[in-house]
Order: structure tokens, then C-alpha cells, then sequence
């Protein structure tokens, strides 16, 4: 059942992971935040499509979801934050963009190594989106660990979080209740990490999470 | 035809001792050097006419007792003999000129026919004695050349390197060949061939042969002895040690792991495969930031064989799948290449060693401008380098090509390791590619082009002819190979029928010489035709545009922007051509540490930049692996100061303990 | 047979033509956008004539080399210009190379290219080339990965059945194709020395990279070199035109309309492009140099990623 549906949905999956190895690339946080933007704004469309092949109206919802607050609202609350931060703006990736993103390219070969045979039996449609998916997750984990900087680390977060709901809708059948307090949990993360730059930027006078290891205790 | 081989090394043996007996007179030089030219003129020609006849095989009641000395001349040892007879040609050719310069020919004439012997009798061994003999024997004589200037002692270190790592490759094959031998003790290459190895013991013998022959061939992280070793000997040793004797150890790789084992699973295919890409990468990245020319190749050299695994590797793979098609592509384009990186590599040493003849350095540094005091050695060097670099319409590019379209036949392989790493083999392919060609630019455009940086490159002058001769051989060589590769492919087509069982299509019935793999609508390529093209539309470009325009030339001084400097000092350095390239590339391999020097105000001291590299693979295995053996050397230490009761009762205990073991295994 | 040969003829007769023009074309646009007038479309061609017209000035110290160069990137550009379906696939000599002799050729050129540079023996032109080389060290093997995502997909890595096979509906949207199409996009941009690898435009010593390296050049020898880059920019667009946006494109065996179709359909999105590529260099910035390793590496990543995932499932 190759149709043209099909391909659409693997094209979108497959922007969602070209919008993440961007966010691996950017060097600056503006330029991060907008691509964070386009992220959400890809997984909107991604969303939309299937809800569209589905014929589950619920999805446009989730959809709707993502496009206001993960495309619009977040980075713009982020932008805000890095200006009222006066943030420095180039991000300090550990180890170099280039091995960076070659430790992405292995982790999308091992999520469709380890999915693709997983989800054999599965629909076709679902199976190779899923896998895409798990490859948002966990390049957004890479981010989070790669970047030294919290509003990076904020970033690959909520990128993460992108994967996660692209691989629900793929798989047909997520409540709307679930995918609705997912979205208020993450903006609830989001409103605590946001305070919590805050006070690092505070007490510490930067955002380098770096700085936050010399003062736990117990290192000595 | 095999007596003939066998008369060719018994005459070489007589050769080592004429040249022992020449001493430092001319007449020793001509005579050797002249006789192995002849001689390995023959061997060229036995080697070329077996690849297409059935196998000979002989018995010779010689060595160990009631094994006797097995030889054979089959299609695999007929394509190997046919390149050693072709590099130690050119290389003898080469060295009938070059060795006027030799400080010491006393050093260099006994042990270099021998050198030629021994890797003679490695292609035509057929048992496991004569082979590891001959093995050893090509390992000593090379050995005894790169120590042929001892004083320096870099030399020296080199060779004291090479010693322990061509004493650890013999002990890998013998082992390799007691495992296959078993118990039965079947030491001929027949009773290997026959005998059906369990799985476990097939997987050791393809370690061991990966590992001995690997490391003489020079493959990551084996490599460490050969950027030493080579630059050491000779120029002429140096283009044998590199064009043929890294065949000699390839073919020792091949005859075992694709011709005695007969097939290896998939994951000794992916391990060839991670092995030669990243041999190939780490390989041209050191040779990017080399100063010394020769030293230079020697990493070259490193990366070609990367190149060459990754083929093997590749119809490794394919074989292990039942791909025939793809197993005889790719198979025939590492031999392809390892004939190719023969011819260049050889090239380009008889250029560094005419460079190194002429200015007495082989420091990039001191050179410049050398194109117009030696124009000849310099156009047989841009062809090297345009060869090296996999460009179009020489040799390396036709082989390259043909690798790439192994890779591009993508059949349906179960096996995840090799779903991912053939197309990332394909990726540092092209990564190595685009480095040599970063490579030979710097190495072209510092040594040849500009002007000369030091006294020696301004007053250089051109080779002798015996040096031009060989060297516009071999340039001529890899231009024909390149726009001939059916030529050679379908030279391949025997071995590679004699290996795997079946072969590339016949490419001379292609129309207009076309290359076609696999068939029309995949890929073909036509370098004659291309070239002939190119060099058509270059020609009518310069005629008409001189013809239409003004049409005049006139000299002036550089313009450089309006900043006209006298001292040639301001050119691009070697170092600092390589500095964007080491920048963008730390960490693969090697890390770059720069640190400035700023002395304080009013020092009168100047400023320095100290730019220092440290190698990765040295720091992190060989350095521990060093420091291990002092140690284990410290305790042992204790041992050499006993009684001689204490000793006695060793041996007393060692010989109970063989007893008891022998007794416990009845 | 005929029609092979004429089509072939026609093609390497408008590809040499119409180049300049582009040039001008990208130019002109450039210049409205920064509200100039600019110079007029056919400027390229009166710089040419320029060019032809003066004596050539060679530094006192170059070598044949130097004075060779010229006329060898030329060639090599002009056949792999050749090679390369405009407006038909039905060329004569496409079989005598196919994608990655295409690179390889280009690959030549910029060889040759960079050693002139170093011949004169002055810094600027070993900035230049040493620059370019590493610039190429990374758009080179992106390229040839894109050749591999490309001719994986179609299987074949001639240009012409590929070009063929994409006019075909059932290839449909494939995500290593966008990958491809993103990662080409960079390595054109970085192998035509525009923005943001490097500025056209630019005389400022430190920071140009291809025009570093053609400083000493003069008279008829500029003038072959510039016509070489202005056909390598061409070359580019219609590759990525007949890869990724065939339709229009004739056919092998086409007839008389389709041919003329497929030429204006050519001339369109030659047009297309022209404009793209200079609203893209209006609204960017040129990199530092060491960005520039991450942006071609970036192409590599992707076009690495798309052949993964070719190689791991058909699908995609």
C-alpha cells in the first residue's frame, strides 16, 4: 500500500528528524530557537496529516496543540528569557558539532535498526514513523547532554518531546486525555525550568550548567 | 614456467653475492641493479602468461625433511608475480641511477636481490614452511635495507620498530597456519584448502591472518612501523617496500582468508570493512600533515591500503551472502587498485628520490619551484599525484570508481553490521579521496610550484636519465591503465574466476571500450573517450581564444594584490596549508596542540608558535603496551640474578610440568 | 542517432552560451534587491570580450603550469557541463561518464585550480587553495553521497536514466531524497563559491577563497576561468533540476515540441533558480571560515543519513 499518503507521512517524519540534526547543528541560540519552532511547527503538520489518514478528528487537536504552543508560544517565552538574560549566544557543544552530528547519524541507525525488525508485523505506515520517532527521542537526548547551555538543554528537552507525541499519533489510538496532559506537563516542566534559569542566572551570574557542578557537595 | 620463477630467485641469491663481492665499485651497481631489472622483467612476463593457464605446481625434495618445498604458480600468484615484476623493474631501473648517490652501496646491493627472492618465493609457496621462510626472509632482507644508513638515528629507531612488528606479523601467520595445519599437522596449502575448519577455529585463523598480514600491508592500528620504516631505506627500497611488498603481504591475506579458509562469516567481513575505512581516513589525514616528503607517501601508502581492504572487505561480504556478482566487482577493484597504487606509489618515490638526490632534502619546507629546475621529474610527479588523488583519466580514478559501484549494488543483506557499515565505508571512501587530493595539491604545490625556499631547491637539477626513464614509465603506466581499464579487468577476470568462482563481465567487447560492471543502465564509464574530450575542448579553447582575442603575453612581476614581497618566505608553507585541514580534523586520530611562545616586554626573544601533534593510536596502545613490557620486564629483572641451583631447578620444574601435561592429556 | 548527436551538439553549445547570461541574471537580481540598478544582463559577456581584448600579464616566475591551467578547468567544466541533461536526457555520450565522473571531473578542475594558485609562490594564492581543499575535503564526498542516495533510489548512477527514472510517478516523495536535495543545495553553494561559503563579489584579501586563487590571472587566461565558473554555476542548476525537478524534461527519442518545451522549461527553472540563489545571498551572511567546515559537514551528515537509510529500508 505505497501511496502517496504514505509517502507524505514518512516525508514529514523524515523532516522532523532534518529540523532535529538542525537544532544539533546551530551554533547560536536564536537561530536554535527558531529552529525549535520549525520543529514543532514540522511535528504540527505531521500531526495533522495523520489525523487527515487516520480520519481521527482528535489528532487536529493535538496538532492545533503543538502549533500554538510548541511553535509559537515556547520559543517565543524562550526568546524573552534569553534576552531578559542577556544570555551569552553562541552554544559550547561538548566535543564539536561535526562528531555531534555523526553521533546522531549512529543513533538513527540504531533506532531503525532496533525498531524496524520490532514493528514488523505492525502497519507500514506506523512502522517506519515510529522508528523515525524514536530517533527525535533520542537525538534530543544527545542535545540535553551535549550542550552545555541550560537553554540549549531546555531545547533538546522539548525536542524530545516532539518525538514522543509523533510516534503516539503514528501508532493510532492515543486518548486525547493523555496527549492533552502531556502537553500540561510539559508546560509545566517548561514554566519550572524557566524559573529555574532564573535562579541560576542569579546566584551564579551564568547559565553554563557547567558551573553548577563545582557547588554540589559530596565531590571532594 | 614455475622453474623459470625458481631460476629468477636462485639467480637473484647469486646476484646478492656478486653485490657482496662488488663492494663500492660502479660495476657492482650496473650489474645488480641491471640483472634484477632483466630478471624481474621475466618474472613480469611468467607472472602475466600464468594468469591465464591452468596451475603448475612442484615438488622439491628441499627443507623440512618429510614435508619437502611445495610451490605453485596459479592465477592469484600469477596477477602478484606479474605487479612485483613490474614495481621491482622500475625500481631497479630507478636505482641504476639513483644508487651513483648511495653513500654506502656496500649496505644496499647484498641485501636488495635478496629482498626481491624472498617476496618471489612467498607468491609461488604452496606449503606453510616455505611460505612463513620466505615470509621472514622478505622481512629480514627489508629490514637489513631500511638499517642501510644505521647512523641516523631515526633510522635506527625505525628499524628497531619495524624488527618487533615484522617479528609479531610472521608469529600471527605461523600461528595462523599451525591452527589451520591442526593436529594432523597437514602443512601443504592442499591439505588446508581440503580440510573443513570448525567454525570457532576458522574464525582464529582469519585473525591471525588479518593481523599478520595486516600489519606488514600496514593497516590501522598495525600501521605504526611502516611511516618509519619506509622513508628510512632507499628511495628504490622505499618504492618496493611500499608498491610491492604491501601486495606481497595483501596477497598473503587473500591466499588465506579467501583461498585456504574459502569464506568467513559476515562479521570478519564488517570487521575488514571498519578496519580499511579507517586505515584509509587515518592514513591520508597523517599524510596531510607530514613535512617529510617520503614520509609523506609512507602514510599514502597506508591509506591505499585501506582502500584496497575496504574492496576485499566488500567482496568479503558479498561472498558471505552468495552475491557473486558483487563479491567478483568488488574483488577485482582492490586488485585493480593494489596494481594501480604499484605503479603511482612506486612513481612517487622515484620523485622523492630523485628530489631528495637533487637538493639533498626531503624536508617540503626547503623545496619550491622545482618545476622549472626539474621539469621533467616534476610533469611524471603531477601525473603521480593526479593518480594518487582518484582523478580523472588516470588509474586511481578507474579503480575508485569501481569500488563505488560495488557499494552501489546494494543487495539485500541481512546482517545490520553490514547494512550500515557499507555505505559508511562508501562515505570514507570519498572522504579519503578528497583528502589525497588536499594532499598531493600540498605535497605538488610546495615541493614543485612556487619558488624555492632554500639554496639546495634553487640550484637543483634535473634526474639522470635511468631515473626520467623510470619514472615516465610508470607515468605512462598509470595514464594507460586509466584509460584502458577493461584492460586490466579483464586481465582480473582469471584471478578472480580462480578465487571466487566467477568474474566481471569481458569489458574489451564493450563498444568503444567501455567500462560496464554490471550493465549499461547502472554505470559505465569511458576514460578514452572523456579524456580525449577534454583535451580536445582544452586545445580548441586555447587556439581559438588566442585567435580571437589579443593574443599577446607579457612578463611582469607577481601583482599579489599590490603587495609585491621579494622573499620567497612569504609563501604558503607546507605546515600552513595543512593548518585548516589539521584544525577541521582534530581528533580523528591524532590531536594538534598549538601553543604561542610570547616572551614578556622587552624581551629580545622572538615569538614563537609551537605546533606539536600527538598521534593517538601511539599514545593509546603502543605507549601502554610499551610501559606493560617494562614493567613485566622490571619483575622478570629478579630472575637474572639466581643461583645457578635456582636455575637448574627451573628447568627441573619446567620439564615435569611438560610431562605432567602430556600425561594429563593421554 | 542523429538526433543523439545533434541534441548533444545543441547542449554544449547553450550550456557555454546561455552561462554568462545566468551570471548576469543572478547579478541583476542581487542588485535590485539592494535597490541598485546593477550592471546590465549582459555584462558577463562584455566582461569576456574585455577580457579577450588585453594581453595577458603573467608573473615572472610562473610556470607552464600556470598558463595551462586555464584552459584544462575549461574543459574538464565544459564535458561535465556536457554530460549533464538541460533540456533532453537523449544525449549522445552520456554513457562516457556518469554522476560521479561528473564530480570527478570537477574534482580534476579544482585540483588543477588549486595548484595554480600555489605556482606564483604568493601568499594570497596558497590561502586560496589551501582553503578551497578544505572546503572540497568536505563537498566532495557529500557529493559522491548524494550520487549514492540518488543512484540508489534509481538504480543507476547515470545521470540520464536517473533523470529518466525520476520523471517515472511511482518514485513518489522519499525522505533520503529530501535529505539529498538539502545536503546538494549546501554543496553547490560551497563548490560555486557563493555566499555563504565565500563572496563573488569580494576583493577583501582575508576572506575570499576562490578569487585568492585566480588573483594572478589575466587577459584571455581570466577570461577562460571566469567563463569555467559561470558554467560550473550552470551545471549545478541543471543537475539539480534534473534530479529533483524533472518535469519538462525530454525524453529520449523525443520529438520536435518536446524538445522545444523541454528547453523552455529548462530556461524557466534556470530562471527559478537564478533569482533563488540571490534572494538567498541577499538575505545571508557570509560565514567565518571555520563555520564553514560544520555548514559542508553538515551536508555530509546529511547525505551519510539518506544512504543509511536507503540501506536499511527500501522505503525511504
Amino acid at each position: 500500500m505505497r501511496g502517496i499518503s504514505f509517502d507524505i507521512a514518512h516525508m514529514l517524519a523524515g523532516f522532523l528528524v532534518l529540523a532535529s540534526f538542525l537544532m544539533l547543528y546551530q551554533a547560536r541560540l536564536y537561530a536554535l530557537l527558531h529552529v525549535l519552532a520549525l520543529h514543532a511547527f514540522v511535528l504540527a503538520l505531521s500531526v495533522a496529516w495523520q489525523a487527515h489518514i487516520q480520519d481521527a478528528p482528535h489528532l487536529y487537536i493535538t496538532a492545533a496543540i503543538a502549533l500554538g504552543f510548541k511553535a509559537m508560544l515556547i520559543p517565543w517565552a524562550l526568546r524573552r528569557i534569553v534576552v531578559r538574560l542577556g544570555v551569552h549566544r553562541e552554544i559550547e557543544a561538548v566535543g564539536g558539532i561535526g562528531l555531534t552530528m555523526l553521533g546522531g547519524i549512529a543513533l538513527v541507525a540504531l533506532s531503525l535498526e532496533v525498531m524496524l525488525p520490532v514493528t514488523a508485523q505492525t502497519d507500514p505506515v506506523a512502522r517506519e514513523d515510529i522508528a523515525l520517532a524514536l530517533s527525535v527521542v533520542l537525538i534530543g537526548l544527545l542535545m540535553m547532554v551535549t550542550r552545555r547551555n541550560a537553554v540549549s538543554q531546555v531545547v533538546g528537552f522539548l525536542s524530545l518531546e516532539n518525538g514522543i507525541i509523533l510516534a503516539a499519533t503514528g501508532a493510532r489510538g492515543m486518548p486525547l486525555v493523555v496527549e492533552i496532559s502531556v502537553a500540561f506537563s510539559v508546560l509545566v516542566a517548561f514554566i519550572v525550568i524557566g524559573i529555574f534559569l532564573f535562579r541560576i542566572r542569579e546566584r551564579f551570574d551564568t547559565i553554563d550548567v557547567g558551573a553548577l557542578e563545582q557547588h554540589r557537595g559530596g565531590r571532594q | 614456467m614455475i622453474t623459470l620463477v625458481l631460476a629468477a630467485i636462485g639467480s637473484f641469491c647469486l646476484l646478492a653475492i656478486a653485490g657482496a663481492a662488488a663492494g663500492r665499485a660502479a660495476v657492482g651497481r650496473y650489474g645488480v641493479y641491471g640483472g634484477c631489472a632483466v630478471l624481474s622483467l621475466l618474472s613480469f612476463g611468467v607472472g602475466l602468461s600464468a594468469i591465464g593457464n591452468p596451475a603448475e605446481t612442484l615438488h622439491l625434495p628441499l627443507g623440512i625433511p618429510w614435508i619437502g618445498m611445495h610451490l605453485r604458480l596459479d592465477a592469484l600468484s600469477g596477477f602478484f608475480l606479474m605487479l612485483l615484476g613490474l614495481g621491482a623493474a622500475g625500481a631497479s631501473l630507478f636505482a641504476i641511477g639513483y644508487g651513483a648517490h648511495e653513500e654506502a652501496p656496500q649496505r644496499v646491493l647484498p641485501f636488495y636481490p635478496l629482498f626481491l627472492a624472498g617476496m618471489h618465493l612467498v607468491l609461488i609457496a604452496a606449503d606453510a614452511f616455505t611460505f612463513q621462510f620466505a615470509w621472514e626472509a622478505m622481512s629480514l632482507a627489508s629490514w637489513a635495507l631500511v638499517l642501510s644508513q644505521h647512523r641516523d638515528p631515526a633510522n635506527a629507531h625505525a628499524g628497531f620498530v619495524y624488527l618487533i612488528m615484522a617479528v609479531f606479523s610472521g608469529l600471527a601467520m605461523l600461528l595462523g597456519f599451525v591452527v589451520m595445519a591442526g593436529a594432523q599437522g597437514g602443512f601443504t596449502f592442499e591439505a588446508m584448502r581440503a580440510a573443513h575448519l570448525p567454525p570457532v577455529l576458522a574464525a582464529l585463523v582469519f585473525v591471525f591472518a588479518l593481523i599478520g598480514a595486516g600489519s606488514k600491508a600496514g593497516l590501522v592500528p598495525l600501521h605504526v612501523w611502516l611511516p618509519l620504516a619506509h622513508p628510512a631505506a632507499p628511495s628504490h627500497v622505499s618504492a618496493l617496500m611500499s608498491g610491492v611488498m604491501t601486495k606481497v603481504a595483501l596477497y598473503g591475506f587473500i591466499r588465506v582468508v579467501f583461498d585456504l579458509l574459502g569464506g568467513v562469516p559476515w562479521w570478519a567481513a564488517t570487521l575488514v570493512l571498519v578496519l580499511g575505512g579507517v586505515t584509509a581516513v587515518v592514513g591520508v589525514l597523517q599524510a596531510l600533515l607530514a613535512r617529510d616528503i617520503k614520509q609523506l607517501l609512507a602514510f599514502s601508502t597506508v591509506e591505499n591500503i585501506g582502500i584496497i581492504f575496504v574492496g576485499l572487505g566488500l567482496a568479503l561480504a558479498f561472498r558471505a551472502n552468495g552475491f557473486a556478482t558483487g563479491a567478483a566487482l568488488a574483488f577485482t577493484a582492490a586488485l585493480f587498485h593494489a596494481l594501480n597504487h604499484t605503479l603511482f606509489k612506486s612513481l612517487l618515490f622515484f620523485g622523492a628520490g630523485a628530489v631528495l638526490n637533487a637538493t639533498g632534502t626531503r624536508d617540503m619546507e626547503q623545496l619550491g619551484g622545482l618545476i622549472k629546475r626539474m621539469p621533467v621529474v616534476s610533469a611524471a610527479m603531477l601525473a603521480g599525484c593526479m593518480a594518487i588523488s582518484a582523478l580523472p583519466p588516470m588509474n586511481g580514478f578507474a579503480s575508485e570508481w569501481l569500488t563505488f559501484q560495488a557499494v552501489l549494488l546494494r543487495p539485500e543483506l541481512p546482517q545490520w553490521g553490514l547494512k550500515l557499515m557499507i555505505p559508511a565505508d562508501g562515505a570514507l571512501l570519498a572522504l579519503a579521496a578528497a583528502l589525497a587530493a588536499a594532499c598531493f595539491v600540498r605535497l605538488f604545490g610546495v615541493a614543485f610550484l612556487g619558488r624555492p625556499r632554500s639554496v639546495m631547491a634553487a640550484e637543483a637539477v634535473e634526474a639522470d636519465r635511468w631515473t626520467l626513464a623510470a619514472m615516465l614509465g610508470f607515468a605512462g603506466l598509470s595514464l594507460l591503465t586509466g584509460l584502458f581499464p577493461g584492460v586490466v579487468i579483464d586481465l582480473l577476470g582469471p584471478v578472480s574466476q580462480a578465487v571466487l568462482g566467477t568474474r566481471m563481465p569481458v569489458q574489451m567487447t564493450d563498444p568503444w571500450l567501455t567500462t560496464i560492471p554490471v550493465e549499461a543502465s547502472r554505470g559505465s564509464y569511458n576514460a578514452l573517450l572523456l579524456f580525449a574530450f577534454v583535451a580536445l575542448s582544452g586545445g580548441l579553447a586555447a587556439v581559438v581564444v588566442k585567435r580571437l582575442g589579443h593574443g599577446g603575453l607579457r612578463r611582469a612581476p607577481a601583482w599579489d594584490c599590490g603587495f609585491p614581497d621579494p622573499t620567497p618566505m612569504t609563501q604558503y608553507t607546507g605546515a600552513s596549508f595543512g593548518q585548516p585541514i589539521k584544525r577541521v580534523y582534530d581528533g580523528l586520530g591524532y590531536v594538534a596542540h598549538d601553543r604561542v611562545d610570547m616572551p614578556a616586554p622587552g624581551d629580545t626573544r622572538s615569538a614563537r608558535l609551537i605546533s606539536e601533534r600527538s598521534d593517538l593510536i601511539w599514545d593509546y596502545l603502543y605507549a601502554p603496551l610499551g610501559v606493560a613490557v617494562g614493567r613485566i620486564a622490571t619483575i622478570l629483572n629478579v630472575l637474572q640474578f639466581l643461583t645457578i641451583r635456582r636455575y637448574l631447578g627451573f628447568v627441573f620444574a619446567a620439564l615435569v610440568v611438560l610431562l605432567l601435561a602430556l600425561a594429563l592429556w593421554q | 542517432m542523429m538526433a543523439d548527436l545533434a541534441i548533444q551538439l545543441v547542449q554544449m553549445t547553450l550550456v557555454l552560451t546561455l552561462a554568462p547570461l545566468l551570471t548576469g541574471l543572478v547579478r541583476k537580481v542581487k542588485a535590485r534587491l539592494q535597490r541598485r540598478i546593477g550592471p546590465p544582463l549582459l555584462q558577463p559577456y562584455r566582461d569576456l570580450r574585455r577580457l579577450l581584448g588585453k594581453e595577458v600579464v603573467l608573473a615572472e616566475n610562473a610556470s607552464w603550469l600556470f598558463s595551462t591551467a586555464p584552459y584544462a578547468i575549461f574543459a574538464c567544466t565544459w564535458v561535465a557541463a556536457a554530460l549533464v541533461p538541460t533540456f533532453a536526457t537523449g544525449l549522445m555520450f552520456s554513457w562516457s561518464g556518469d554522476l560521479i565522473v561528473i564530480a570527478a571531473l570537477l574534482g580534476t578542475a579544482r585540483f588543477i585550480q588549486a595548484l595554480a594558485g600555489m605556482d606564483i609562490g604568493t601568499a594570497f594564492g596558497g590561502i586560496g587553495a589551501s582553503r578551497e581543499v578544505m572546503i572540497a575535503s568536505l563537498a566532495e564526498p557529500a557529493m559522491i553521497m548524494i550520487v549514492f542516495s540518488v543512484a540508489l533510489i534509481a538504480g543507476s548512477t547515470q545521470l540520464s536514466v536517473v533523470a529518466e527514472h525520476m520523471l517515472t510517478a511511482h518514485v513518489g516523495l522519499r525522505v533520503s531524497l529530501a535529505l539529498a536535495l538539502v545536503a546538494l543545495l549546501i554543496v553547490a553553494l560551497a563548490e560555486n563559491a557563493r555566499i555563504p561559503a565565500d563572496n563573488p563579489a569580494t576583493h577583501l584579501e582575508l576572506t575570499m577563497v576562490h578569487e585568492a586563487m585566480v588573483l594572478e590571472y589575466s587577459g584571455r587566461h581570466l577570461a577562460m576561468i571566469e567563463l569555467g565558473v559561470a558554467l560550473k554555476l550552470l551545471l549545478y542548476m541543471s543537475m539539480i533540476a534534473c534530479i529533483f525537478f524533472p518535469p519538462g524534461l525530454a525524453g529520449s527519442h523525443a520529438a520536435m515540441p518536446a524538445l522545444v518545451l523541454g528547453a523552455a522549461a529548462w530556461l524557466a527553472k534556470l530562471a527559478v533558480a537564478g533569482v533563488a540563489l540571490a534572494t538567498f545571498e541577499m538575505s545571508i551572511a557570509k560565514m567565518r571560515v571555520f563555520r564553514l567546515p560544520n555548514f559542508v559537514g553538515g551536508a555530509l551528515m546529511l547525505g551519510l543519513l539518506g544512504v543509511l537509510l536507503l540501506f536499511v529500508s527500501r522505503g525511504m
